[in-house]
């Protein structure tokens, strides 16, 4: 029994660390995939149409802005858990 | 090849990744410079205050003797202006959101300025690393963007054109009318707060990492033995470096993006959909 409590620890001891990482890891595939596209497409924009720039460069930061959100709200969590 | 691996699997003595302690001042959450309790004056809560009275003398004295052509500070000054109203006011809102452009400015000016608090020598600390300013700026933006709404629009008007957005099929707002009340009440303060707060925390985390990698990896310099450890220190250093230069960009570019969401907001209130 005592053993098995032990082992319980053990496990929390050794998930706690793991699950942080976890936490942050999973919340920022999203959110890296949601970046990547936004940032190629408001390139390929920018090539396309260099005059509008100027207008692509404001709405693609806050698309960005938006999109970054979920993986900080993650980066927090990961201190919050434990 | 197994003293490597040895020195690079035992826990080094001396050696304490850093974690949240580093944002309190000298590790004690407790310890005060002036008052205690609640009204506890510490490093961050000066550091804020002396940057807010170093921008206000700066504009003061910008601004004390305009001349139509600009000189010296006032150059400055009008530079950090022209950035908001060019680049936000304009760009999002347009002519008729300019009599939000002190708001703005201030915003962002005070925004960069602690940022960049992170990167000064000697300073480095980033003030809205602490959650308390970036939520306190967001419930400040989360005022003026409700206030504006129901200004321009009518209490009823204002909550109708957010919960109730025109062009939907009426079934539908079963599932729009929550959705666009967590949205536009909550999660936007809160997003804004953790964003910016978010942003420097890692920032910080990051140069502390690399700066207490570099000094523990230097360190070895001095132990008989493993003094070839601190040429790894080399690496570090190099992050180090690159990192700080990174953190100036993220600093300048978080204050805009804070600033650019507000105008947003702020213009969303003014303007419903139709």
């Amino acid at each position: 029994m005592a053993d098995l409590a032990l082992l319980a620890q053990e496990a929390v001891n050794v998930g706690v660390p793991i699950g942080k990482g976890l936490v942050y890891g999973l919340a920022a595939i999203g959110p890296g995939i949601g970046i990547g596209f936004l940032v190629g497409k408001a390139v390929e924009a920018m090539a396309r149409q260099p005059e509008a720039a100027g207008m692509v460069r404001t709405t693609m930061f806050l698309g960005i802005a938006f999109t970054e959100a979920l993986a900080l709200f993650g980066f927090v969590l990961s201190f919050i858990v434990s | 090849m197994t003293g490597l691996l040895a020195v690079l699997s035992t826990p080094p003595e001396g050696f304490h990744a850093p974690g949240t302690e580093i944002f309190q001042y000298a590790g004690n959450p407790e310890l005060c410079l002036i008052g205690s309790g609640p009204l506890c004056i510490q490093k961050v809560t000066l550091l804020m205050l002396l940057s807010a009275v170093a921008i206000s003398a700066f504009f003061l004295m910008a601004f004390r003797a305009p001349r139509l052509v600009p000189r010296g500070v006032q150059g400055v000054a009008e530079g950090l202006v022209d950035i908001v109203r060019r680049g936000v006011v304009l760009e999002v809102m347009g002519p008729d959101g300019l009599p939000f452009l002190p708001l703005l400015t201030t915003l962002f000016v005070f925004i960069w300025v602690n940022n960049s608090l992170g990167i000064i020598p000697l300073i480095q600390f980033p003030t809205t690393s602490r959650m308390a300013i970036p939520a306190v700026l967001a419930g400040l933006v989360w005022l003026v963007f409700n206030v504006v709404g129901i200004v321009k629009q009518g209490g009823l008007g204002y909550l109708k054109n957010v919960l109730f957005p025109p062009g939907v099929p009426a079934p539908i707002y079963v599932l729009v009318t929550p959705i666009e009340f967590v949205s536009t009440f909550l999660v936007r303060p809160l997003t804004l707060a953790v964003r910016l707060g978010a942003n420097m925390i890692a920032g910080h985390l990051i140069l502390t990492i690399f700066a207490v990698g570099c000094w523990y990896l230097f360190s070895h310099l001095w132990t008989p033995g493993a003094d070839w450890v601190a040429g790894f220190g080399v690496f570090s250093f190099a992050l180090l470096v690159f990192m700080t230069g990174f953190e100036v960009l993220v600093a300048f570019l978080q204050a805009y993006i804070f600033t650019m969401l507000t105008a947003v907001y702020i213009a969303g209130a003014m303007h419903p959909e139709h």
